[in-house]
């Protein structure tokens, strides 16, 4: 028991505490000093989602707001992030260069969010004389350079897929490792019988990568709700307030906007987002595992 | 890797052979050098920028440089000591060490706990660090602050940053260092408590030793997290001579904006440490994002 002891009162202490006080505070207005001041009840998230354009905003086409951002990150960042880090992973073994493949596309998950903005606020630069993307699309192809930050419809794009280039290093390396461990005997025996590239992967590979495509998928996921970094440092939610997501608004109402009992009510949405991936763990630990 | 190629008859490949299946595989090749391509151009184009004359990034994109040789350290020397950006590296190294040794040491002892000591509620109370492994900081940002600012401004030092990084440490690393120490040998363990071994001569002397692969891919992992950390350091660490460059990065855009040479090299700068970790330990840096995965 003394060996838990002090982890125990870090956590309690730094983690459970905090986490009740924020979901009380957000059933209050809170003052400057983060106390309970003037009680609301529920009025925060009734604002919050049905008041509030900047956090969901229902009333135009294609809807607003930093709620739906997220769901556009979550529906986007998760599916192509996927899609490319499986096809990574399926044809890297095919090449002898694949280990110099793979440390190319694995090389952005050690840097910063914060380093990860700069590299993509250069590549994203209107001036088609210093960003790489315009000088494409501009000097090759001949369009007008495109203000890819700067134009709201679709400046949430831009952002996704500089953070899908940052993460789909991993969802590779996971799947590539799992790929590795199916037997080759199966994937023999199915060459043998005359089956395709094409029916294999799908009917043999896919079913045996089910377990660890769902860990990166819940991996993303969490990452996906989380997002916050690297729009602000690229957009600061703008322009406007076109690029907020929710962990945003939450650092936005309650830094700068002195609204702290709003900006717990936002944190309280992300927690009960989040909860989900919980159970699902403690679930998960206790079924497969040990606990001895 | 090679149980494609080796399930074939090994022989010797004639000429037209190879060139068929080299044309007949030039899809492949051309996919995925050509993504590996793409997925290199940011970085390189960041590295080449930091390495070029202002005059020279306003004229002309970065891949000139590839055939205009015109290389100069002026950049760094600017954003190092103009810009306080050396000073900010410094204070990055300053909050990650202890913020990366704390959580391991707690989470050690308190993974061999939940492994090899048994108490009351040992396994609820490990399936709540599970569930704690995901929390959102969110969560904590404003009490924690609110608690540092009451107890002897505590975010006006790094023991604010500290203590943050390491509560939110704890739970992964206690799960994955229980999760290796229960596989150590039990034979071994109760042989030494048979020759009086007490527990914490066991976790020294036996479990932390032949522990050191799942130890160094967690403090991977969490130096990793903290170095690359914008949010905590934005909100607990008020004082600005005290914060990470991840903080002074942005302020850093905001006052040179379209600066691309003290912006480049100072993200550079703030790459450089992670890149050599990765290079020289790639193994354990892999297998502590691998572990780390159940976090995110």
């Amino acid at each position: 028991m003394l060996f838990v002891l002090p982890a125990l009162v870090v956590l309690a202490i730094f983690l459970i505490y905090p986490a009740y006080y924020t979901t009380r505070l957000a059933f209050y207005e809170g003052d400057f000093h983060f106390g309970f001041f003037h009680y609301l009840g529920v009025d925060n998230f009734k604002q919050l989602l049905t008041n509030d354009p900047d956090f969901l905003d229902l009333s135009k086409f294609p809807p607003g707001g930093a709620l739906v951002n997220n769901l556009r990150w979550v529906i986007f960042y998760i599916s192509i992030s996927l899609i490319i880090g499986l096809g990574l992973a399926v044809l890297a073994v095919r090449v002898r260069y694949e280990r110099a493949v793979k440390t190319a596309i694995f090389v952005p998950m050690a840097i910063s969010a914060t380093a990860v903005g700069i590299i993509w606020l250069l590549v994203y630069n209107t001036d088609s004389n210093i960003g790489v993307l315009n000088a494409v699309w501009h000097g090759a192809l001949g369009q007008h350079s495109v203000s890819w930050l700067g134009n709201p419809g679709i400046v949430n794009y831009a952002l996704i897929f500089a953070y899908i280039w940052a993460s789909v290093g991993f969802v590779m390396v996971v799947l590539s490792a799992a790929i590795k461990g199916i037997p080759a005997e199966i994937m023999e025996a199915a060459r043998v019988d005359g089956a395709g590239e094409w029916n294999i992967f799908r009917r043999i590979m896919l079913p045996m990568l089910s377990l660890p495509l769902s860990v990166v998928t819940i991996w993303l996921f969490i990452n996906v709700i989380k997002v916050f970094d690297i729009i602000y440092v690229m957009t600061g939610g703008g322009p406007g307030t076109s690029s907020r997501v929710i962990a945003f608004t939450m650092y936005e109402e309650t830094f700068h906007n002195g609204r702290p009992g709003y900006g717990a009510a936002v944190a309280v949405i992300m927690l009960v987002l989040i909860a989900p991936v919980m159970v699902l763990n403690v679930r998960r630990f206790r079924t497969e595992k040990v606990v001895a | 890797m090679a149980t494609v190629e080796s399930a074939v008859p090994i022989r010797a490949q004639t000429r037209s052979e190879r060139l068929v299946r080299l044309v007949s595989r030039g899809p492949l090749h051309i996919a995925l050098i050509g993504i590996a391509l793409i997925w290199l151009v940011p970085t390189v184009g960041l590295a080449l920028t930091s390495f070029r004359k202002p005059p020279a990034i306003a004229s002309s994109g970065w891949w000139h440089s590839l055939t205009q040789w015109d290389w100069t350290l002026h950049n760094y020397d600017s954003v190092i000591t103009a810009t306080g950006m050396g000073h900010a590296w410094v204070n990055s190294v300053i909050i990650t060490v202890p913020a990366t040794l704390l959580p391991l040491t707690l989470g050690a002892l308190a993974a061999f706990g939940f492994a090899w000591v048994p108490f009351p509620f040992r396994d609820t109370l490990f399936l709540l660090i599970v569930a704690l492994m995901i929390v959102p900081i969110q969560t904590s940002l404003v009490p924690l602050l609110k608690f540092f600012a009451n107890n002897g401004h505590l975010n006006n030092h790094y023991y604010g940053i500290w203590l943050a990084h390491t509560a939110f440490g704890l739970p992964l690393a206690v799960f994955l260092l229980r999760n290796f120490f229960v596989t150590l040998p039990k034979d071994l363990i109760e042989a030494a408590r048979i020759d009086g071994a007490s527990n914490l001569a066991i976790f020294r002397r036996i479990v932390v030793p032949l522990s050191v692969p799942a130890l160094a891919s967690f403090a991977i992992f969490q130096f990793l997290w903290v170095w690359n950390d914008l949010l905590m350091a934005l909100i607990f660490v008020s004082d600005p001579s005290k914060q990470p460059m991840t903080v002074r990065i942005p302020y850093l855009l905001s006052t040179y904006g379209q600066e691309y040479n003290l912006l480049a090299a100072a993200a550079f700068l703030l790459m450089a440490l992670p890149l050599a970790v990765f290079f020289a330990l790639q193994r354990y840096f892999v297998q502590g994002l691998l572990a780390g995965s159940v976090k995110s």
